[in-house]
Formats: C-alpha cells, structure tokens, sequence
C-alpha cells in the first residue's frame, strides 16, 4: 500500500534504484499541438528491423497521412508525411545514437491541417470501449501495419509483428505499459490524462488482435492522476489497472512482466516465450487512431523537459519535425542547458544537432543543467558490490565492465553480458562514476561478433 | 569520453550590441544522472568516521602509546604510496583516504607496546606489496594492512608474540598485565566480560572495546560502505562454534560472549574483513566470506598455538574470494536453473 498516495501495489520486481523523479517540470502542463514546421526530414529508418524504401520523388507533393516510404519484408512499417508539402532531395539524417540515416525532406506548401483540428483527430471525440470483439482480429492486424504502427515506448519494434498470429506461442495477457519510470519525462502521463479512453479502445484492440484473455495496464504509483483517470476509463470495459511502486526500470517490460503477472522471460528470450506482450500506452492510442479513425501514425507525443528548457511542455509533434522547432516552442534552452537527450536521461542518447528529427521512438527532449548532471570524475573500483545490488537482471556489472576492458569474451560470456539490456541502474549508483554501461555495450558487441564469427 | 562540439550561435550582432551567449552543450554515454551521495572518497571517510570511537577508546586505554603507533603508522603509509605509486609513474592521490585507511588499521592491530620500526616497516610492506604492486586501489588480493602486519609478526616475533603485549616498566597500566586471549590460553584465567566490553585489559589498539568496535561497525553497516553479511557471517560462524567449545569446556568459564567480545574478533569482523577490494561481490558470497573467517578464527583459537587467528583468518579467506565469487555468480533473471 502506498501510503502516499493510497492505491494497492500490484506486486514490483527485485534490485533497481531510486533516480530522482523530477517530473515536475511538466506533468502538470497540457499536452500542446507543435505549430505545423516550416520543413520536416523523415528519416527511412525509425524501427527495428529493415529501412523503408521511399516512393515518392524530389520535387512531388504529398498531403498529410499520404505514404512516402513503404516496409521492406516483414518485419518493417510504412512511414507517412505529416504534413502538405513538396518532398526534397533525399538527403541524410544522424540520429542521436549516432546511426546515419537516408531521410525524406518535406517543406510545408499550402494550407495545412489546424491546430485545432489535428487536436480533434489525435486527441478529441468519443473513443469506442465497446463493440469491439466485432472487429476481425485478422483486420484490426492488418490496419495496424498498414498504419505504419511500431512501438513508441523507444524501442519502435513494428506492432503487427509482436502480435502476429503465433500457434506454439500463444499470448494469454496483454500488458499495457503506462509506468513512464524516466525521470523527467511525462508524455505517457498526460497521453493518460487527457485521454485515456483512446488508450483503453488500443488496449480492447490489441487484446482482441492478439486473442488474449487478459488485459492489465501498469502504472507506477507516482501518477495518481493518471492512474485515477485510467480507472475511470477502464471501468466496465474488462481491462484492469495495476498500480506498481515506483521504482526504476519498473517500465521495462520483463520488470514489469515479473511485477504485474510474477513470470520471468527466459533470459535471451520474448515476452511471447511466457504468453505475454508488452505495449506502450502511446502504441495504445496510435493503434485506436489507425484502427478506429483510419489514421497512420504521422504524430506523436513529445515531452520537452528538464531545468534547461525555459518552458517545459508536452508537445503533440509531427514525425519528422526538427528538434530546433520543439526547443524553440518551449522558450529555448535556459543559460545553463548543457545537455540534451533525445528520451530520458538513465537511458536516452546525448546529441547536440538541432537538426535531428522527431522520431518513431522519440518519447522526449531532455534537457540538463550542470547541476542536474552525473558526476564525472571517476576513480577506481572498489569491488563495493553496489552495481550487483542494483542490477535488475541480476548480473554482476563489474566484472562484464573489466571483461569488456580486457576483451574476455570468454568472461563476457560466462557472465551473461547480452542479458544486459543497458538500464544504467548499475551507472547510476557506482560511487567511483564509471562507466559501466558503456562498458558492457561495448562488450555485448564483442560477444555477438565472436558468436557470429563461431557461426 | 567527454566530446565538446558548439551548439548553433546566432548570428554575430551588430555593433553595440551585446552578443548572445549560447549554451555550451556536449555529449556523453547514458546514463546522465548518477547518485551523487556515495564516492569512494565518502566510504573512506566513513570508515575514518567508524573508527573514531575505536581510536577513542585506543587513546583511553593506551594513552601515548596509541598517539605513537597512529602517527607512525598513518605516515609510513602515506609515504609508502605516495613514494610507491611516483615510481610506477601516476600521481599519488593521498586524498582518497585509502592509504590513511590503512594507516589507522595497521596501527589498532599492532601492541602498543611495538617499537616505531615495526609501523614503519609495516606499512611500508602493506602498502607497497599489499596495494601497489597489484596496482593500487581496488587491484590487490589481500588486505594490505594484515599483509604489513603478517609480515612484521613473523619479521620481529618477539615484538608481536603474546608476550610481546605485556611491557612491566612504563607509565601505561594496561600493558602490564597479559592480553586476555594469552591469560585464558597460558593459564585459563577467565577476563570478565564486562572488561572484554568495555576495554579496559591489554590487547592491540583496537581490540580492547567491543563496545567501541560495536558503535563504529554498526554505524559502517548503517552507511552501506560495509556490507552487513560480511560481519553477521563472522559472527555466526563464532556463534555457531563458541557454544559447541562452551557445551565441550562448561567448566572452563569462557563461553561464546567471550570468543565475540574478546580479542580483535570485532574489531577484524566490521573493519578489516569487510574490505570491499578483498571481499566478494555477491551477498551470498559475502556471507560465505564471513563465515569463513569466522570458522578460522576459532579454528585457531581453539586448535592452534597462537591465542589469536583474525589476521590469518582474513589473509586465508581473501585468498578464496576469487573462488568464493566463482562460485556465488548470481543468476541472471529468467536464466535456467544450473543443474
């Protein structure tokens, strides 16, 4: 029971840590409609698995949801232009994790959607939570990948391949994930605020689609009006609210798995291998724009925070528009800004061109201040034990960071280095402030190279 | 690691106006927060902090011979690494404490009675066989401050032998009388446990008070800087083999209270055995490390010639922590169980 906030905890999973929540920079302000850019740059690349392939030409002009790039094989999603414009000359993009990408420039032409209306579209009107056991689920699939949906929790994995009808696998529970464990950021929690009934027609949806019996949305404990409007909205519709202490990485999805249903995924292996999947709550609701309101996903939902931006807001972003708009609709960078990261700062990626576009997977900006910011003067290990305290996978971080630097794969191995899924919860506490994780990346990629070269 | 690259300034202005300053941004790998709370630095300074009622009660009971052993002690270290860690070519960091650490440990585990040699020499070796060579903090096996004193106990025996406690001359009452370990051993005189609590009766520095050991240890534990199953493996160890010698010997008068409050047995549970650099990583581990020492403790206390075992407990127990975390690596979640 939480005595803070008085809801029932669901259950939580062992180790993690406590970062600070700080988000208060923006979990009170209203999600606001980005004014249309002048020009957006949509990268061809914003999933996992194959790049799109563009069919549309320098020079051509496109309307707002028209297909620009279609997927390559099975496991890829369309991409569709935000806006009315005329396409550019196919140019290149980097993307905050460094990975250059072939992008499809738009510059706006024309009238464009209101603000208002592109309000109505994402965001307004009534959100069936019945009738839809009606739907085919073959359908409800199929518009999913036509819509170009992928998972916009960060990891942008293609929606309609997660819930692909699998025979020797099949799904009994459906998790939506509504924890936003971050710090600083919010655009989960006012998506839940503001409106939750889309999220809960995504959930009935998806739940349908994947033919489970099961469908429980987790939140953490520290978004009771979120957690009190999902409740509201879920109400009669068989969807059940969890609520989860608050504790990082509770939104990581075996965390969360092993929280709300107590099943651990085989290491190395999916949700789908314990008859779970997991789906973020802006997935949810893009999933019952595309199904109900035929919508592709063309925006998104951006939090711009942290103490070096002059107004934090959560901004509803076209995909592909750059971070210079976004910043600059939140007051700009304060004098002390001196980091930015596209997501949150335990696991986002640190960049400094404001040309890089919103993404798929982009769930925010956060900008830090020097006070805000770890540490970075680093001694020697100590072998504490603390990092083997925190790891939410039970590993032992401080010896995969002395194998990466050796370049043991032997010990990488013996180790478990791939089931590191690179929480920062090991980063965070080590009080010599190395730099575990980058360590351990490093070595996970060592460890794959020699299991490709082993065949 | 840490790459600056500008972010975009305006345009230059005009003249007479002032330019404006844009904000310096730079990357760095994830995560960008940390838990600015806990340094090494602060976990030195927490043991230093432990230690003071311990250094209290040395200076209670042991008057200038305390002050002497602690001031030479403390600066052969400090010279030993700052000289040590020059030769291997790197800045000595005496502000990390850890060379101090190990000064104050060194001191409280030698007698009083111990002339300055032995402390300089002692921390000499300590340092520069126990720490450098390995290659400075964090790299070495054994505990540095037990590596100078075994090295001094077996280099100057009669200094450091039982009787090397007891100084007849002198101005300070304590060492005129056996170490109570040695009375109980010699002639099974029984030292009441509220002296073996307290203090008051011979030993080496930081031995006497268990009180003072207690205070110090639990406030160690509390901070997190030691681990707390190191301490309660050792002194379940204790426990589990102080009440079988008592059932065995009931007439003797020493019971289990007196194997956990006697002797350096507190003292090297929550100071010396808790190093994290000699200890496991993983808390089963740590429990296993601590019932260990604990075991061979009494092992040489009950069995061995020697009234005293924790210096040669812990040098023995860190040499099976590579395999002690061998054998303790956790499992990783959802991974299949080993059979």
């Amino acid at each position: 029971m939480s005595a803070a906030t008085g809801f029932k905890h669901a259950g939580t999973f062992e180790r993690g840590v406590h970062p600070p929540e700080r988000k208060g920079y923006s979990e009170n302000e209203s999600i606001e409609i980005l004014p249309t850019p002048e020009k957006v740059d949509v990268p061809i690349l914003q999933n996992i698995g194959a790049p799109c392939e563009p069919i549309v030409k320098s020079k051509q002009e496109v309307v707002f949801g028209e297909k620009i790039a279609r997927g390559k094989g099975f496991v890829s999603a369309p991409i569709f232009s935000p806006i009315n414009g005329k396409v550019q000359k196919l140019s290149v993009v980097t993307l905050p994790n460094g990975r250059h990408v072939s992008s499809i420039p738009i510059r706006a032409q024309g009238d464009q959607i209101s603000l208002r209306e592109l309000r109505e579209i994402f965001l307004g009107g009534v959100w069936p939570n019945r009738g839809i056991e009606t739907i085919d689920p073959e359908v409800i699939r199929r518009q999913i990948a036509e819509a170009g949906i992928v998972g916009l929790g960060g990891a942008a994995f293609p929606t309609h391949v997660k819930y692909a009808p699998n025979e020797k696998k099949p799904i009994d529970t459906v998790l939506i994930n509504g924890c936003e464990c971050e710090p600083y950021l919010t655009s989960d929690t006012r998506l839940m605020i503001e409106c939750p009934e889309a999220v809960v027609t995504g959930a009935l949806l998806v739940k349908h689609a994947a033919g489970a019996k099961r469908i429980v949305i987790g939140l953490e404990d520290n978004k009771p009006e979120a957690i009190k409007a999902m409740q509201r909205a879920a109400g009669g519709s068989g969807m059940e609210v969890a609520v989860l202490p608050t504790k990082y990485p509770q939104g990581s999805e075996k965390q969360l798995i092993m929280a709300i249903l107590k099943r651990a995924v085989p290491l190395g292996g999916l949700p789908l291998d314990v008859g779970v999947a997991v789906t973020n709550v802006g997935t949810a609701h893009a999933m019952a724009a595309a199904v109900i309101r035929g919508r592709p996903l063309t925006h998104r939902i951006v939090c711009v925070t942290g103490a070096g931006i002059r107004r934090p807001r959560n901004l509803l972003a076209p995909i592909g528009a750059p971070a210079r708009d976004l910043i600059a609709a939140c007051g700009g960078f304060t004098e002390d800004a001196v980091r930015m990261i596209a997501g949150g700062p335990m696991m986002g990626f640190a960049f400094t061109d404001l040309n890089t576009p919103v993404t798929k997977g982009t769930s925010g900006f956060t900008v830090l201040s020097a006070a805000e910011l770890k540490q970075t003067e680093e001694t020697n290990c100590v072998r504490c034990g603390r990092c083997v305290d925190v790891c939410p996978m039970n590993l032992v971080p401080t010896k995969l960071a002395l194998a990466s630097r050796n370049k043991d794969v032997d010990l990488l191995e013996r180790y478990s280095a791939p089931g590191c899924f690179e929480c920062g919860c090991c980063a965070y506490i080590c009080p010599a402030n190395l730099p575990i994780v980058q360590l351990v990346r490093t070595g996970k990629a060592m460890v794959m190279a020699a299991r490709k070269k082993a065949g | 690691m840490v790459e600056k690259t500008e972010k975009e300034k305006k345009a230059p202005p005009g003249k007479g106006k002032q330019p404006e300053i844009a904000p310096l941004i730079h990357v760095a790998p994830s995560p960008h927060l940390s838990n600015t709370s806990q340094t090494t630095r602060r976990m030195m300074i927490d043991v230093l902090v432990a230690l003071a009622p311990v250094v209290l009660a040395s200076l209670f009971v042991f008057r200038w011979m305390a002050v002497f052993q602690l001031v030479i002690c403390v600066a052969s270290c400090l010279a030993a690494e700052s000289l040590f860690t020059i030769m291997r070519g790197r800045r000595p960091t005496p502000t990390d404490f850890s060379a101090a650490v190990t000064g104050v440990i060194l001191a409280l585990s030698l007698p009083g009675t111990a002339p300055w040699y032995v402390g300089v020499i002692g921390g000499f070796v300590g340092v520069g066989i126990g720490k450098t060579i390995f290659g400075g903090l964090g790299m070495n096996i054994f505990n540095p401050a037990m590596v100078g004193r075994a090295f001094v106990m077996i280099a100057f025996a009669g200094a450091l032998a039982a009787s090397g406690y007891e100084s007849a001359a002198g101005t300070v009452d304590a060492v005129s009388r056996a170490t109570p370990l040695n009375a109980f051993k010699q002639n099974g005189v029984v030292t009441p446990l509220w002296n073996l609590f307290i203090g008051n009766t011979n030993g080496s520095l930081g031995e006497t008070s268990a009180l003072a050991c207690l205070i110090g240890g639990i406030y160690l534990c509390i901070r997190r800087t030691a681990s707390w199953e190191i301490p309660a493996g050792v002194l379940a160890a204790v426990f589990g083999f102080g009440v079988i010698d008592t059932l065995v010997n009931l007439d003797s008068g020493w019971t289990f209270l007196h194997h956990i409050f006697g002797g350096a047995l507190l003292f090297g549970a929550f100071f010396i055995a808790t190093d994290p650099v000699t200890s496991p990583l993983s808390p089963r581990g740590k429990l296993l490390f601590g019932g260990g020492v604990g075991a061979l403790v009494m092992l040489l206390r009950l069995f061995s010639g020697y009234p005293e075992g924790v210096m040669f407990a812990v040098l023995l127990m860190n040499s099976a922590t590579p395999l002690i975390n061998r054998w303790t690596i956790p499992r990783p979640l959802g991974a299949a169980m080993q059979g």
